[in-house]
């Protein structure tokens, strides 16, 4: 197996991913980004210790009460609450769980398929890549929040439908990432050498292959967390993901709309939630691009 | 270019589309429920009636042979009967499509209006205190929600400074008689000033909220771009020769500059159409997108799958006017 040069400048002698992570841990935004998502994470792991309230609880003598710093506002419901009276700090922690989950589900899962579908395109062409790259095609025709609209209206609203509905169509980014790079590296020599000495083709892609591509995978894979988070969110906000009472961002804003003239911290709060997570992750996976795969940086 | 290759780029469509309508056949095909039951609804039927509904509906036909129905109507551009209007998708979509196209095109204008110049200050003054915050403005502006933005604008602009009305296309002081069905142009048809200003009023928020984030983007691909033209040996010999900065600028540089910007924008312009379902629900505009939101939740599925088939083939024809831009604008590159 070969790993590929990097051209960053790192101290030789290094290993290129501990160069690599070198460059990665100077870049202070990257870094600070970075905590912020490991933050997010934990508190989605640890949301039913520290959340103050149960999500769902509802009082209606809280009705829209306002956060801490407003007159009328307490310091238990910190952020106050929405017109169900429910805690919006906990929801939001609460909330944290399925952004995260879906966002990393649907990111694994097309990985996944991208990356065997991507290997098997590049490495075998013939019919194998006409038919996949048909496909990619066909479902890049589509815009992705249609798409998954269009889906989710057919197949009803739930986590497991969003899940899948997402995946239909994230699997062919990381499959046209893998399926280039496995066309430029089936022409390698230590591919070529591969197959000299016997090996199978399944074994030239995932032991071979595969390893020296992943990072290209990786970092694709991040920056594309971050749009499943906002496209989950869309589809909650318009009601087609998961379904209430289940605190999930999207539909905490959108449950705060009809109220926009008298409790603006209904819909402000989970929306700053969105925008930090996806600001954060976007600025890491740029630091991971500029240091793991610097043919793409700016 | 060459006649013969665009006329094989416009063949290499053909599969595609085929694709993309199976895909939008199927996912009705795929829907859990009986479309007959579904029709009927609450009426009491006899089972006769409901098995003429069903040959009818070609329901007892087999898959590719629907299939092959659908696509011959979707051609003559029969879609079917509006289950919740009690009348042909294609009129009902073509009522609500001028709103929706009115609204695109305004949000591509402003996004094109403020990428531009902020993507071109920001690679002249690289590494300044602007081109920071020019990136920084473009970093958020791809992390935002857009009905998280449109919210925010709607709690500022209309609720606390009342700038701009919260929803809708026009007020109910101003009638104006459909001509093109494009508000901005018939008002102007009208010669009614007023109500021009009243619509732009009205169509300010949704806009903005619909450009932003494309603005975002843009506003990075020209800064990317303007900064490698800037470093080409014309660009240099140019300034050897002692030609005028403005000259330089605007005669070599922009011009080249600007290419992947207009073959980004055609692209972007189709992530509009989904972006347009977000908006005009918030906003409460009547156009196609928010027809599709609302049909999904009465369940009018044959609008939803005439919706998704017309939003895939304009992205798919979008993609390909992007495609034949990048050429024309840049003759290096070989179609």
């Amino acid at each position: 197996m070969t790993v590929i040069a990097s051209s960053t400048a790192g101290a030789p002698g290094l290993p290129i991913w501990r160069q690599n992570l070198r460059v990665f841990c100077a870049n202070k935004s990257a870094l600070f980004a970075s905590a912020v998502v490991v933050l997010f994470v934990a508190m989605a792991i640890i949301a039913p210790i520290i959340a103050p309230h149960d999500p769902n609880d509802t009082d209606l003598f809280r009705r829209l009460q306002p956060p801490v710093w407003k007159e009328g506002g307490d310091w238990a419901y910190i952020l106050g609450c929405d017109a169900l009276g429910r805690d919006i700090l906990s929801r939001l922690i609460y909330g944290s769980r399925i952004s995260i989950f879906i966002g990393a589900a649907v990111v694994l899962f097309a990985t996944v398929i991208g990356i065997l579908a991507g290997l098997a395109a590049g490495y075998l062409r013939g019919w194998v890549d006409v038919v996949i790259s048909r496909i990619v095609d066909i479902l890049l025709g589509f815009p992705y929040l249609i798409f998954a609209i269009g889906l989710m209206a057919m197949m009803g609203p739930g986590l497991v439908n969003i899940v899948l509905a997402l995946v239909y169509k994230e699997w062919v980014i990381p499959c046209r990432v893998v399926r280039g790079e496995t066309l430029a590296a089936r022409e390698q020599e230590y591919v070529e050498a591969a197959r000299a000495v016997g090996a199978s083709s399944g074994h030239i892609m995932l032991r071979e292959i595969l390893p020296n591509i992943l990072s290209a995978v990786t970092v694709i894979s991040t920056v594309r967390m971050a749009n499943v988070i906002i496209m989950e969110a869309s589809l909650s906000f318009l009601g087609l993901g998961v379904q209430p009472p289940t605190a999930s961002w999207g539909e905490m804003v959108a449950g705060g709309r009809e109220f926009i003239m008298e409790a603006w911290w209904v819909s402000t709060f989970p929306g700053l939630a969105i925008l930090a997570l996806v600001l954060a992750i976007n600025v890491a996976s740029q630091g991971l691009r500029d240091a793991f795969d610097p043919r793409f940086a700016e | 270019m060459n006649p013969a290759k665009f006329f094989q780029r416009l063949l290499q469509l053909a599969p595609v589309l085929l694709g993309v309508s199976f895909i939008a056949f199927m996912m009705l095909a795929m829907t859990p429920g009986d479309p007959v039951a579904l029709i009927i609804g609450e009426h009491a039927a006899t089972p006769e009636q409901i098995e003429t509904l069903r040959r009818d509906l070609g329901l007892n036909q087999p898959l590719l042979q629907r299939f092959a129905s659908f696509l011959a109507d979707a051609v003559t551009g029969n879609f079917g009967t509006s289950f919740y209007h009690r009348r042909p998708v294609a009129e009902v979509i073509g009522e609500r499509l001028p709103a929706t196209i009115e609204l695109s095109l305004v949000a591509l204008i402003v996004a094109l209006v403020t990428s531009i110049p902020l993507g071109v200050l920001a690679a002249i003054r690289k590494n300044t205190i602007f081109d920071r915050i020019a990136t920084l403005f473009s970093l958020v502006g791809v992390s935002m929600p857009g009905f998280w933005l449109g919210i925010l604008l709607i709690m500022i602009f209309a609720v606390n400074l009342q700038l701009f009305p919260v929803a809708g296309r026009i007020g109910f002081s101003h009638e104006v008689d459909p001509i093109t069905g494009f508000m901005l142009i018939d008002t102007l048809l009208h010669r009614n000033f007023a109500a021009f200003g009243e619509t732009l009023r009205y169509i300010a928020l949704p806009a903005v909220t619909l450009g932003l984030p494309m603005a975002a983007i843009l506003m990075r691909v020209t800064r990317t771009s303007m900064l490698e033209v800037l470093q080409q040996d014309y660009v240099t010999f140019a300034n050897a020769k002692g030609l005028k900065p403005r000259r330089i600028f605007f005669r070599h540089a922009l011009k080249n500059a600007l290419i992947p910007t207009v073959s980004v924008a055609a692209i972007e312009t189709g992530s509009l159409l989904g972006g347009n379902m977000i908006v005009e629900t918030i906003f409460g505009w009547p156009g196609l997108g928010r027809l599709v939101v609302e049909s999904i939740f009465v369940r009018n599925y044959p609008l939803v799958q005439a919706a998704v088939l017309l939003y895939a083939v304009t992205y798919v024809l979008l993609n390909f006017i992007a495609d034949i831009l990048y050429t024309l604008l840049n003759p290096r590159v070989k179609l």
